[in-house]
């Protein structure tokens, strides 16, 4: 069995029929060349798959292809604009929030669903706000620290 | 990791989710997946077609009416964290959701499809059990309503017959002098609960006048702790009178208290007492 669905990927639509078993991760990475989506640990414990489904983070080895019909998809690809980096992206550079940087492009968007719903995070808070995202170089310190400046930055910008 | 192939159906509605259920045995019905897709990918369960509930408006939200909390099944694990109507009026819940997981894993997974998957880890079931919840669920015979006492059989294992589905959970919303909470022993890497304890305390004149109790994780489906209630009753609420009380938990444990690589049976046993503590003094705090 084939299903069709039409979903937008970072602002461009495709429509494709796929197997009802098909991951929203492959779905992905198969269509336009964008191959920021890691796959990590395939069990949703790392978050290297994470990705923004109509705004809002989820896991992209832990849903379907067709759950996402409809939808509008951001990859870390889809995250700058007009040449611009995003400001998460910006201090990830500036203050060396990653190491092999497999982790980063989930990392990021962990950190924007986090940002979305608390403008103003503690350290703790960005702690726990990124549990579901691994580093397995452990370079967390730098991570925390470049989400604490890209809230400020972003606080600014308002 | 693939699954193995099924086919794929798309219900606009209950009635229509119940017809397919019958029409294709051996299907299942996905929720949110948080369960389901992890299932489907170590390939622990094949079936011949997937029923996606959830695009179901009718299913989704919270409403409170009449001291009544009315939570649909397709109500996400974020959505119950960040509800302002919960955390005064059924603490517990919204705190255990908040817990579950990690924040992509709550925007996805729901009340319903943890509920129906009855994993004895999870936080939910024991939460509902304390809180006296009842479960609406729909099928070809209509519509009947369950204790969530006895909606938890045994692990994975639900009251839910072959073809009904859960639409909703009701709970009654905390009285004047009420509080609830939920203390968990986590997983340090799965968040999964080792130790679960949601506790519902009732004061009146500055005494427990009723408290319910309710373990999970280390038990193949949640388990009401009436030894830890009966010793409460009567008593007043201080760190003595509730350390007595969480100490009787074990009474209430029966044989087939879990144990495994990260926390063995005897542990579990051995510190049950003091996260029966945690929750009952968080709830009583929240009861003044």
């Amino acid at each position: 069995m084939k299903f069709p669905i039409s979903v937008t990927l970072n602002g461009r639509p495709y429509r494709r029929e796929v197997e009802p078993r098909q991951l929203l991760v492959h779905l992905i990475r198969d269509l336009g060349g964008v191959t920021g989506t890691k796959i990590g640990c395939d069990t949703s414990q790392c978050g290297a798959c994470t990705v923004l489904l109509d705004g809002v983070a989820i896991k992209s080895c832990t849903a379907l292809a067709v759950q996402a019909d409809g939808t509008s998809i951001t990859t870390i690809e889809g995250l700058a604009g007009d040449g611009q980096l995003h400001p998460l992206q910006e201090a990830f550079w500036n203050k060396h929030g990653l190491q092999c940087g497999y982790c980063t492009p989930g990392m990021i968007l962990a950190a924007h669903e986090l940002l979305r719903t608390n403008p103003q995070p503690s350290d703790d808070q960005i702690r726990h706000g990124l549990e579901g995202n691994m580093c397995r170089c452990t370079g967390y310190q730098n991570i925390i620290r470049a989400v604490r400046e890209a809230a400020a930055a972003m606080r600014r910008k308002g | 990791m693939y699954a193995p192939e099924f086919d794929y159906y798309r219900a606009g509605s209950v009635s229509e989710a119940a017809g397919l259920l019958r029409k294709y045995p051996g299907s299942k019905l996905l929720a949110g997946g948080q369960s389901l897709i992890p299932l489907l990918k170590l390939r622990l369960a094949a079936p011949v077609a997937v029923i996606d509930i959830g695009r179901i408006r009718d299913l989704k939200g919270i409403t409170v009416k009449g001291g009544t909390i009315r939570v649909g099944a397709m109500t996400t694990h974020a959505e119950l964290a960040a509800s302002s109507e919960l955390a005064e009026q059924c603490h517990a819940l919204a705190q255990a959701a908040a817990g579950i997981g990690d924040p992509a894993v709550r925007n996805r997974g729901t009340i319903g499809g943890n509920v129906a998957h009855a994993d004895p880890a999870s936080d939910l079931p024991a939460v509902l059990v304390a809180l006296e919840a009842k479960l609406t669920v729909e099928g070809p015979d209509g519509k009947r309503t369950l204790d969530a006492g006895g909606f938890f059989q045994g692990m994975m294992t639900t009251a839910l017959k072959e073809h009904e589905i859960l639409t909703a959970i009701e709970i009654p919303a905390h009285s004047k002098g009420q509080g609830s909470a939920y203390a968990k022993f986590a997983h340090p890497a799965s968040r999964y609960a080792v130790i679960g304890v949601a506790a519902v305390v009732t004061t009146s004149g500055g005494k427990c006048s009723a408290a319910r109790v309710a373990i999970g994780g280390m038990v193949p489906r949640p388990v009401r702790a009436a030894s830890v209630e009966r010793v409460l009753a009567g008593q007043e609420l201080s760190a003595e009178n509730i350390a007595k009380a969480a100490g009787q938990v074990t009474e209430s444990l029966g044989n087939e208290v879990l144990g495994d690589i990260f926390a063995s049976e005897q542990y579990r046993r051995s510190v049950a007492p003091v996260w029966v503590k945690r929750g009952l003094t968080q709830a009583a705090e929240r009861a003044r």
